[in-house]
Order: C-alpha cells, then structure tokens, then sequence
C-alpha cells in the first residue's frame, strides 16, 4: 500500500484533539475528587467517622469498622484530655502528687506500642495502626470515668466518694477491656486469645489505678 | 583521552551517584522501556562530565552506591525485621501456665542438663506484672511521692533487674563455662520473678514484717532453688557451680528484700510521722504536709543510699 508508507507527521500541522476520562459516577477512589469539595465536608466526614468510632465503642459488637479505617483522632483526643484531668496539682508546687502530662502521654502511646508489638509477634493478623486505634479508642470509658471522678471529688473525699469512685472506675475498666478484647482478640488464633489479653488487661489496670488515686491537692 | 577536562569535583560524588541513580529510575518508569538505562557514553553526555578520569571515578562511586545500598537494605529487612522476635513469643496458654508453675518447683536431677524453654513472653509479661504490683504498692503505701517518678523508677528497676542481672548472670556462664544462652537466660531470670510477684501482691496488701520474712524465704527461696538447680546441671566443676549460683541466689533474694524494704520504708516514715496503728490503704488522701514529704523523700534517699 504505498499510500500508508509514508504516515509521519509534517512539523507545521499541529495535532490537536481532546483528551479525556469519562468520570463515572461510581468511581471507586473519590480521593482525586475532594479536592474541590468545600472545606466543611471534608471536616465533617472525618468527624463523623471519628463519631462512629466513639459509637462502635460504646456498644462493642463485632464489625470491622473500626478496623477498616483507622485513624489516630480519638486517640489522641482522649489521651491528652485524660493526661490534662491527671495533671495534678498548681504547676508552681513541688511535690503535686499527680503524674506530669507528659508521662500519662508517654505511658498511654508505650503501652499501646507494647500491646500491638505482642500481639503482632504472637501471630496476629491485626496491622500496627489498626490495633494502636482500637487501644486508643478503647480508652474512652476511662476518660469518661476520670470525669465522673473529679466530679465526685468536687463533692467530697471521704469513704464513700472512694467507694464510689472504685465502682465506677471498675467498671469502666471492665468496659474498656471488654471492648479491646472485642476488636483484637478475634485477629488472633483462637487458642492464644488469653496470650493477648492479658497485657490489655495490665495496660488498662495501669490506667484506671492512676485515675483512681488521683486526688487533687 | 582528553585530560583537558578532569572533572575531580563534586560530579562524581556519592550522593551524586544517587541522584543520577534516582533521576535514572524516574524516567525508567515514566517510560516504559528502558531508555534511561543507556549505556555510559550516554551518560557522560548526559551529565555533561567530561574525561576518563572523570568516567572511571564516576563508576567507582557507581558501583560503591550500589554495594552500599544493597548492604543498607539488607541489614535493614535483617534487624528491623520483627520477626526475627517471632520464634521466642510461640507459645500456647497452657505453655505458659506451666512453666509458671514449674518455676517454683525445685528439679532434683541436677546431673543431668535441664531443658530450659528459651521463650520471651512469660518473662516480659511478668516483668509488667511486676512494675504494676510496684505501682500499686507505691500507691497504697502513700499518694504524696511524684507519680512520675514512681512509674519511672517502677519501670527502670524492673527492667533495669531483669536485662542487667540477665547479662551479668551470662557473663559470667561464660567465664564458668555454663552451657547456657542468652535467651535462656532471660527465660529463666524472668519466670523466677513470678516469686517476687507472689510475695509482693500479698505482702503489699497485709503488712506484716513476719508474714513478709515467711514469705520470702519460703517463696522466694523456692524460685531461687529451682533457678540455682538448672545453673547447677549445666555447670562442670565445684568452684564454678559455686560461684554461679552463689552469685544468682545473692541478687535474687536481695532483689526481693530491696523491694519490699525500700518502698516499704516510705511507709514506715509515713506511718511513724503521722500516727502509729496501720490505717486501711484507701484513707490514706494525700495530706500537703510539706514534713511528710521532706521525711517520705530523705527516707527514700537513704533506702536507697543504703542499698546501692
């Protein structure tokens, strides 16, 4: 065909036409498209997703969508507003007998390090910031028990505030484990789910006896 | 060869090796053939380096880019991989439950080498376990001391106890010629702390100085005997066998005794400051007697002047 031996392109004829991707409205990453999306949206998706997290706590079933996407929000939420209820005493005493801000943070974040690095070594199938969001998320009850204590403490520290404050904060000790066990022990083989435990139940254990000790000076 | 144009700077550097080497692998996948790859007269072209000199040195670091980084990753993938942990976490519940119980239980064949498990779960969760009966010691014991020092201190001691006697323990199987490895010995210092364990969860509850000194011959002596034992049927010759585990038994039971002495006689200064008969733990508020403080620290200081 000698008509199509020569199919190049002459320099002075530009080539021109339209380049384009039918978006479909399904399309499966709308990551490239939240761009244009005003700022409010993106703000709220996150905080409701943040908010299921809180919910799925509170009534720990077995869905994986705590798993799925994690975030380090709550987390972080929580403990620094637990770490700021343990703050103790005035800054400019000495001795103020409750635990800096700094180490409630170091022990919370380290702990949490721990408890993932075991159950990933004891064969787990969880990842690494999946189960550091389950622990963070799964402090929630204590927080809520920090606060219920202050509150007591407000109205007096006698026998009976601690007796109420004990209740209160074994309960939701038994919560936050419970939730915990919930979300983690199912990423592990069924016979080592008591190998994982145990160092949530420290690790919560730890916790809670800081918020039950804590008095304010 | 023109040598007009020895290029001996910065061009044929490391780090501009891996620059070339990574602007090369951009455009290897912006196009799909390997273009980029060229061969090195392209190269010189394209870098714009002129001279043998200048090519020769360029391959020297070339290749020493590759070796390097080839190195790098590897020790990497080796020693940041976790799994090299994983063999030592393998345990079953019931493993574990037994080995607690057999570290009480003293073995009699000492002529024969004992096995010795070389698993690392036990020990680190009993290494926890003892940091948080410490705390809560420390806590029922008085609320006026920092509690980040006590968390630190809790922390350091345990660790500091297990890690660091663990090694001593090791050097000194090797002088004596112990058939012994590190991991078993990690093993074997932290299942004997599930004595320690027992002895202070219930001495930190009842404080009895008797009920303590029962406590820590009875339980402690047996989780010392059971760990001497298995030194002993791995070690040849007396003088060793002495040493070894005359060295063991001394920093295990002292162990104890510091424990329990040195939180304790923060109580004692309380206790002593404040009033005589034994208050129960939870009314013990904190009081800000700066008097209490000064004496639960100078106390403190000098448990621990004393014992160190």
């Amino acid at each position: 065909f000698p008509g199509l031996a020569d199919v190049s392109i002459s320099q002075d004829i530009p080539v021109e036409g339209e380049i384009t991707v039918p978006v479909g409205s399904h399309s499966p990453d709308e990551d490239y498209s939240t761009l244009d999306e005003p700022v409010k949206d993106t703000i709220m998706r996150d905080l409701k997703a943040v908010g299921k997290k809180f919910v799925h706590v509170m009534y720990p079933r077995k869905s994986s969508a705590l798993l799925r996407d994690w975030d380090l929000w709550g987390p972080l939420v929580l403990c620094v507003s637990l770490a700021l209820m343990l703050q103790g005493g005035s800054a400019d005493s000495k001795d103020d007998g409750g635990p800096q801000f700094a180490e409630v943070f170091v022990i919370i974040w380290f702990g949490a390090v721990v408890i993932t690095l075991n159950s990933k070594l004891l064969g787990g199938t969880i990842s690494f910031f999946q189960s550091l969001c389950v622990l963070g998320y799964c402090v929630m009850p204590l927080t809520v028990a920090m606060l219920v204590c202050r509150l007591v403490l407000l109205a007096g520290t006698g026998t009976v505030s601690f007796v109420i404050r004990l209740i209160v904060v074994g309960a939701m000790f038994g919560w936050s484990t419970l939730a915990s066990t919930a979300f983690l022990a199912d990423s592990q083989p069924p016979n080592r789910k008591a190998l994982v435990v145990y160092p949530i139940f420290l690790f919560y254990f730890v916790i809670s006896w800081m918020i039950l000790t804590f008095t304010p000076q | 060869i023109d040598m007009e144009n020895m290029d001996d700077t910065s061009g044929s550097s490391f780090e501009d090796m891996g620059e070339m080497h990574q602007r090369m692998k951009e455009e290897e996948e912006e196009e799909a053939d390997g273009e980029a790859g060229a061969g090195d007269e392209e190269d010189g072209e394209f870098l714009g380096m002129k001279g043998l000199r200048g090519q020769l040195g360029r391959q020297v670091a070339d290749q020493m880019w590759q070796v390097g980084k080839r190195q790098a990753s590897r020790a990497f993938s080796l020693y940041a991989n976790i799994d090299i942990l994983r063999p030592y976490f393998d345990v079953e519940p019931v493993q574990v439950r037994a080995r607690l119980l057999e570290s009480m239980i003293p073995v009699k064949m000492i002529n024969f080498p004992q096995k010795i498990a070389g698993e690392l779960y036990g020990p680190l969760m009993l290494v926890f376990t003892l940091v948080a009966i410490l705390l809560h010691g420390m806590k029922t014991s008085d609320t006026i001391i920092r509690e980040g020092t006590l968390m630190g201190t809790a922390i350091g001691t345990c660790f500091g106890y297990w890690l660091g006697v663990s090694s001593f323990m090791y050097f000194l199987a090797y002088l004596c010629n112990a058939q012994i490895t590190m991991v078993q010995m990690l093993s074997l210092l932290g299942y004997g702390l599930f004595g320690h364990c027992i002895t202070l969860f219930v001495t930190y509850n009842i404080h009895f100085h008797s009920l303590f000194y029962i406590f820590w011959l009875v339980v402690g002596g047996l989780s010392t005997l059971r760990m001497v034992a298995v030194l002993v049927s791995r070690t040849v010759g007396h003088t060793q066998r002495l040493i070894l585990c005359g060295t063991l038994a001394a920093l295990h039971m002292l162990f104890l005794l510091y424990l329990h002495f040195a939180y304790h006689k923060v109580v004692e200064g309380i206790l002593d400051t404040l009033e005589g008969p034994n208050m129960p733990p939870f009314q013990r508020v904190a009081r800000d007697i700066p008097v209490v403080s000064n004496a639960v620290l100078n106390t403190t200081a000098k448990a621990i002047a004393l014992t160190l």
